[in-house]
């Protein structure tokens, strides 16, 4: 065990500050970092637990264990750190590089049924093993269909975030802009498009349109259009309001001009904003959607289909199906939401 | 400011009975109400008034920014170099926005766009008028910025507003109004933002640049100060409606109306003993959608009589024939219907 360390400068302001404790403190980071994730993996592998105490040690043990790791890296940097923060961009970046890189990464079989009859099925997961995170019924490998499933559902709600800013942006902006008819007729089919509840329009579309990525990213993108109206419109009649928009005009500036010179590129950080929170609102959408069959037909994995495997009494007997897509699914919305309120 | 009063001149703008009324749910507000003046080239005209009066309003509509639309309604003509600005449609009075006629905000924090650099205001607005390209416009911008008087042009041209102080802001401002050589500029309260030393720059910039350029200039103010010693002439506004003009010296060494009268009375003087009370007008400016039958100042004119409140003055010439007018029945200078023995 490392010695305590004298104070160094960089550290006092944050004595000051009470967010880092003295010297001691990478000594007590590391402890608790470490007791912290000794206790969560007790808790997940013992079996003298029943669930409830399972659940809540796992998570006081995660805790423990994050707020380890802060204190270490607060003393490291000499500043706080936000721990959840960075975890939650790693976290990211590790499923976004995954995704994108999934054709070429050495993993098992995610959709070729005939090819799984040979493996095992409802193999429990084991880290050392062929099959990391187990296999489901048809005898497919779990970690690589959830990298195959994540990329699906983040392509999907990449997708219709896209078409969903774009559109929708474009169109409440003009609506703000030049007022009028125009911005009647489009607060009112905004409004109906809101209006109809999500899900069962998801189903209706579901039902009515064929199930590939590019029908259920355009399904989806009709969620995010309204808001995305609603948004750019407000912010628009904001700053056309402004007198810098005046003043352009005053110099002879022509509506398109001001358009793009002028609003757009103030209207755009508000927007791009909520399209990052779209995006995780999105991809719990789209598990939604595949949970209920209505998406991305098995065997293509995505995680909602993942997780609705865990039907019919396969969740009490095999949790790893449900939990390996049900915490993928958690960690990436938990992350895009955290980028939100910081972009 | 130009020297020879005598010497007519074709006027450059030519403002008759112009009226602007918006129509508001609380009823019509005729925010300017018969006004009419006219500015020769090479002429800058002060538009006095406090706030509510109307000349802010004046000073957009004489522009054309505020025009007839669903909830405007403007009468009168407005004669830029003998075009009347209203009776053009919108892209042909746009056309004029920049290039013969170009405004001055007030507050130079709100007037530039703080996600555009000043190179990329100027740039932007030459090029889309005189359509060079972009090294040009680059050369004439910093070209400009040096002509307003910015030190290291070059340099400001790539830095965002919120980098630049208020007084450089406004000098950036009257660059952009002055890229495509206006015939008229029309400042809408320039130095109302700026501390008192950065005021006393700008209008002195505004002097050397409308001389330069034989430029007209509209000075809307509030401030006595600002306008005396930089205007030729003077147009005092009240609730909507001209109530003196003439040339600024003589207006203000002897004005004729007692709402003129009242505003220099109050401006302090240091020649004054101390604990000399400062005289205010009282009341307030009458509600626009409801304004007073009769003279709009009488509610707070300490000389209005019957006559005040019921028929409203009428513009009269002062007697002397020098250019001045005032509406008021009780004119502290002869005019000439008074002359006729009422």
């Amino acid at each position: 065990m490392p010695a305590p360390e004298p104070v160094p400068p960089s550290v006092v302001p944050s004595v000051v500050s009470g967010v880092v404790g003295k010297g001691a403190s990478p000594v007590i980071g590391a402890a608790l970092l470490v007791g912290g994730l000794g206790l969560a993996w007790w808790s997940a592998t013992s079996a003298a637990l029943v669930t409830p105490a399972r659940m809540l040690l796992l998570v006081a043990g995660l805790l423990a264990a994050i707020a380890g790791l802060g204190r270490v890296a607060a003393s490291v940097r000499g500043r706080p750190v936000d721990v959840v923060f960075g975890l939650g961009m790693l976290w990211l970046v590790l499923v976004l590089g995954a995704a994108g890189l999934a054709p070429w990464l050495p993993l098992g079989n995610h959709d070729d049924s005939v090819a799984g009859l040979a493996s095992p099925i409802f193999a429990p997961p084991d880290l050392g093993s062929e099959h990391p995170l187990g296999t489901n019924n048809y005898g497919l490998d779990v970690l690589s269909r959830a990298v195959h499933g994540a990329r699906t559902s983040i392509l999907v709600a990449l997708i219709a975030v896209l078409i969903g800013t774009v559109v929708g942006g474009g169109v409440g902006m003009i609506a703000g802009f030049v007022r009028g008819t125009t911005d009647r007729v489009v607060g009112v089919l905004a409004n109906a498009l809101l209006a109809v509840p999500p899900l069962i329009l998801l189903i209706a579309l579901g039902t009515v349109l064929d199930p590939s990525v590019r029908s259920i990213a355009f399904a989806l993108s009709l969620l995010t259009i309204p808001s995305m109206v609603r948004l750019a419109r407000a912010n628009t009649i904001t700053v056309a309001e402004r007198e810098y928009v005046l003043a352009a005009r005053a110099l002879g500036a022509g509506r398109l001009r001001l358009l793009r010179r002028d609003v757009l590129p103030n209207v755009v950080l508000p927007v791009l904003s909520m399209a990052v929170v779209m995006i995780s609102m999105l991809v719990v959408a789209e598990a939604s959607l595949s949970f209920l069959g209505l998406g991305i037909e098995q065997p293509a994995p995505t995680w909602g289909n993942m997780i609705s495997e865990g039907q019919g009494g396969v969740m009490q007997e095999h949790p790893f199906i449900v939990v390996v897509p049900g915490v993928c699914l958690f960690l990436t919305v938990f992350s895009f939401n955290l980028l939100g309120e910081k972009a | 400011m130009t020297t020879d009063l005598e010497a007519p001149r074709e006027p450059l703008l030519v403002v008759e009975d112009l009226h602007t009324v918006f129509h508001t749910p609380r009823g019509d507000v005729r925010a300017v109400d018969g006004v009419s003046f006219a500015v020769a080239p090479g002429e800058t005209l002060g538009l006095v008034g406090e706030s509510g009066s109307g000349k802010s309003v004046l000073g957009r509509t004489v522009m054309g920014l505020i025009s007839n639309a669903q909830t405007t309604t403007v009468t009168g003509r407005v004669l830029l170099g003998g075009q009347d600005i209203h009776a053009l449609d919108r892209g042909r009075r746009r056309r004029l926005w920049g290039t013969e006629v170009a405004m001055v905000f007030q507050d130079p924090m709100t007037s530039l766009n703080p996600v555009k650099r000043i190179g990329a205001h100027l740039t932007e607005t030459l090029r889309s008028h005189l359509s060079c390209s972009r090294k040009e416009a680059t050369e004439r911008g910093t070209d400009l910025l040096r002509q307003v008087g910015i030190p290291e042009p070059a340099r400001r041209m790539t830095q965002y507003p919120h980098e630049l102080s208020g007084g450089m802001r406004q000098r950036v401002v009257i660059a952009l109004a002055l890229t495509c050589d206006p015939r008229l500029l029309i400042a809408d309260e320039p130095t109302t933002a700026l501390d008192v030393t950065v005021q006393k720059q700008i209008l002195d910039l505004l002097a050397r640049l409308t001389e330069e350029r034989h430029m007209a200039m509209i000075l809307v103010s509030h401030d006595l100060g600002a306008v005396v010693g930089r205007t030729d002439r003077v147009q005092v506004m009240y609730a909507g409606r001209t109530v003196e003009s003439g040339d600024t010296r003589p207006v203000f060494a002897a004005p004729g109306h007692h709402y003129t009268d009242a505003l220099l009375g109050s401006i302090p003087q240091l020649t004054n003993a101390p604990h000399t009370l400062l005289r205010s007008i009282e009341g307030s400016p009458p509600d626009m959608t409801r304004p007073p039958t009769g003279c709009r100042f009488a509610p707070r004119c300490g000389r209005a009589d019957e006559t005040c409140v019921e028929v409203p003055p009428p513009l009269l010439p002062a007697l002397g024939g020098d250019g001045r007018k005032v509406a008021c029945h009780h004119s502290l200078i002869p005019t000439e219907e008074l002359s006729h023995g009422r």
